[in-house]
């Protein structure tokens, strides 16, 4: 395949044969897969592509040159590193995929259905008929299932949670077993006391009524969309900046660009637009998603959602480039990232609300660049909330973001 | 095949410290002239790679001079960048992208880059324009670092180790892409651990050791230093092993040294020595069991200096 260099074992002025006419004409093009448009690849000068016109640079380049210009490895790197992302499978399945995935699992996890029918374990032995009866019109109506169970049995299964209830009969009346932390068993408690008590004639004193609400906007799966992209945002930032930074400087590839006159700041600025490119299809794809898949409703201004993104992309590249500054193995920043991005998956508001957790971690948890970046998507896209409202968490997004990027400016190391 | 003596690469008192004070570099001083192929040999751990890194600006030197075609690396940096051609020893270039794209991209870092596809057909790449840098061979992979530094279009090329690892074929062709570069005025400082490689390669070299020039000049003026520029090799019976004395009398002889369990003679005149060895092992009435003469190589010049092999495993 390489034989146009002439084997000149012994002597070293042997005339260079230069690649045989026949050897690059029609064989150049191998694999035409992902051959760039033209505008990517303007200038070619070997015979079997036609040298396309570029308006750009009218004739004053002679043909076969590459297109120099103050801007030309900006825009080359920028298109080196979308293209090494989107030719890498796993990259496509853990920006793209991944998330919708996700947010399709959980949105049908938890989507609303109706109130799950309340079940009861009755404890055998005199009275329990009596129960049974007062219980036969909750259950005729779907709210209240009730089984007879010998006291172990039911006892047992309530502790394996098949049951949310115990109800013992006792002289004249009934004993509840339930766990206050389980919300379905206080509601069985509640639910089953009010069908004994309405049975065996109790009146209300006030009139009550209800109205059911579930609307799009109050479910869960338009809690989790906000949230999956912000918890994505998060995860490219990091990945694509701290881990692709690392695997250049483990290839020795940082190195070798700082050998040459190209300027870092071109570099940097190619890595960060390369981030805003993803964030934008990421956002219109999680958004697409849950507005297709979910009917949920955007509230909030398309601007204020892409500047909140954009924040919150840049934000996470910083945190990514300081975690990258001076790993020299991705098996190193791998850890880093992980030990960065962990207590935010559960502390941030991500899947659940943070509000859980208890109130002297809260300002705490608010300080986080995640939770920040969250709670200002949820509030633009449910809730429609200007900008001016979401001061407090954009400076949060903004500082964290400045802070990396000056201490990775100071630490950060290219070789 | 030197044009001129115009100092293209001085360097004056390099050294370089690293922390915990391990002095990989220990007062090196090297003056290249333009236009010729300049080796650093040495084995590994010699010194050659911090050495040519810190000549690429990519080291800072712990003290030391150092001048890249009249410019410095402190006041001028981008220029001497503009005029350089690097390839670093064992990079990695992005697997994704293919190899046209490559060249594409380091291409748009110079002011005046060259045209890729006569780099890629001078570097037998052009088959290979859209294939992916991963799925090209060790060989094809180093010609495309080559490739990266060529398109640079540069007055000089530093090359570390550009052969090392590269099957025979590949690196002749590495040579010749070599040798082309310095007939159009290049001018060439690589390292490499491969004795026949500097032999055949450099104008001028400088043997380095521990951090150190041990030694320097050109391929034959450093073989012809040694005096006797033969080598004889023999091994027979009726010899007692590591009794060199007999043999300094013979004709011509001027070192003596045992290597393998093989007697080794630095001769001058190998057709004076040889009869004489002959007929000095009849009367001990011994028989010649092995018997081999060679030109003495870079590899004897590297024995004779240190004691020790360039490539030791």
């Amino acid at each position: 395949m390489n034989n146009q260099f002439e084997e000149d074992r012994e002597d070293r002025n042997a005339r260079v044969e230069g690649p045989r006419s026949d050897e690059h004409g029609s064989g150049s093009q191998v694999s035409n897969l992902d051959s760039p448009a033209s505008a990517v690849r303007p200038i070619i000068g070997s015979r079997d592509r036609p040298i396309p016109q570029s308006p750009a640079h009218p004739i004053t380049r002679p043909p076969g040159l590459p297109i120099t210009g103050r801007w030309r490895s900006y825009q080359l790197l920028l298109l080196a590193r979308l293209k090494e992302m989107y030719r890498e499978p796993e990259v496509i399945f853990w920006v793209f995929i991944f998330p919708i995935l996700l947010a399709l699992g959980l949105g049908i996890a938890f989507r609303n259905k109706p109130a799950d029918i309340i079940r009861v374990a009755l404890v055998d032995g005199p009275g329990a008929a009596h129960a049974m009866e007062l219980l036969r019109p909750a259950s005729a109506a779907g709210t209240v299932k009730a089984v007879l169970l010998p006291a172990p049995e039911a006892f047992n299964q309530f502790r394996l949670g098949k049951y949310d209830l115990v109800v013992t009969p006792q002289a004249g009346g009934f004993e509840y077993l339930y766990d206050p932390a389980r919300p379905e068993s206080v509601l069985a408690r509640s639910t089953t006391d009010d069908a004994l008590q309405a049975a065996a004639g109790r009146k209300n004193s006030v009139p009550t009524s209800g109205r059911i609400s579930s609307e799009p906007g109050a479910r869960y799966i338009d809690f989790l969309i906000p949230g999956l992209l912000g918890m994505n945002l998060m995860n490219s930032g990091m990945w694509g900046i701290g881990f692709a930074l690392v695997d250049l400087r483990q290839r020795k590839l940082l190195k070798r660009f700082v050998a040459s006159p190209m300027r870092r700041s071109d570099f940097l600025l190619a890595l960060a637009s390369s981030r805003l490119v993803l964030m934008l299809l990421e956002l219109a794809l999680l958004l697409g998603f849950g507005a297709m898949a979910f009917h949920m409703h955007v509230a909030g201004s398309w601007i204020s959602i892409l500047t909140i993104s954009t924040l919150g992309a840049l934000c996470f590249g910083g945190v990514g480039l300081l975690t990258a500054s001076r790993a020299q193995k991705i098996e190193t920043v791998s850890g880093l990232i992980n030990l960065v991005m962990m207590p935010m998956w559960i502390l941030s508001g991500v899947f659940f609300s943070y509000e859980r957790f208890p109130a002297i971690l809260q300002p705490l948890i608010k300080a986080l660049p995640l939770t920040a970046l969250n709670d200002a998507l949820r509030a633009a896209i449910l809730e429609g909330a200007p900008l001016t409202h979401q001061s407090g968490r954009l400076l949060i997004l903004g500082l964290w973001g400045i802070v990396c990027y000056l201490l990775a400016l100071r630490w950060f190391r290219w070789t | 095949m030197m044009q001129s003596m115009d100092v293209a690469v001085r360097c004056r008192g390099l050294r370089k410290t690293y922390e915990g004070n391990i002095e990989a570099v220990r007062g090196l001083d090297l003056e290249i002239y333009a236009g010729e192929c300049f080796g650093l040999l040495g084995p590994n751990g010699a010194g050659k790679t911090t050495t040519i890194e810190i000549l690429e600006g990519l080291l800072e030197p712990t003290s030391g001079e150092i001048e890249i075609l009249g410019h410095h690396w402190h006041t001028n940096n981008r220029e001497v960048r503009e005029l350089m051609g690097i390839s670093l020893q064992e990079t990695r270039l992005a697997e994704k992208l293919t190899v046209y794209e490559t060249l594409e991209l380091f291409a748009s870092f110079y002011r005046r880059p060259r045209p890729i596809a006569e780099v890629m057909a001078q570097l037998a790449l052009t088959e290979k324009s859209d294939a992916w840098v991963g799925k090209l061979s060790g060989g094809q992979k180093q010609r495309l670092a080559v490739a990266t530094a060529l398109v640079a279009n540069p007055k000089i090329l530093f090359l570390d180790e550009p052969t090392t690892g590269l099957d025979p074929q590949s690196r002749r062709q590495l040579w010749d892409v070599i040798r082309q570069f310095q007939k159009q005025g290049g001018t060439v400082l690589l390292t490499t651990h491969y004795m026949d490689e500097a032999e055949r390669l450099c104008d001028r070299l400088a043997i380095i050791d521990h951090g150190l020039t041990i030694a320097g000049g050109t391929p034959s003026e450093m073989i012809e230093g040694l005096g006797a520029h033969h080598r004889v090799e023999f091994d027979a019976t009726g010899i007692v092993a590591g009794e060199l004395e007999p043999w300094r009398a013979l004709p011509g002889v001027g070192a003596i040294h045992e290597e393998d369990g093989r007697v080794v003679l630095s001769v001058r005149e190998p057709h004076e020595t040889i009869p004489a060895l002959l007929a000095a092992i009849q009367n001990r009435h011994g028989h010649l069991l092995h018997l081999t003469t060679r030109q003495a190589s870079l590899e004897d010049v590297f024995v004779h200096l240190t004691g020790r092999h360039l490539r030791e495993d």
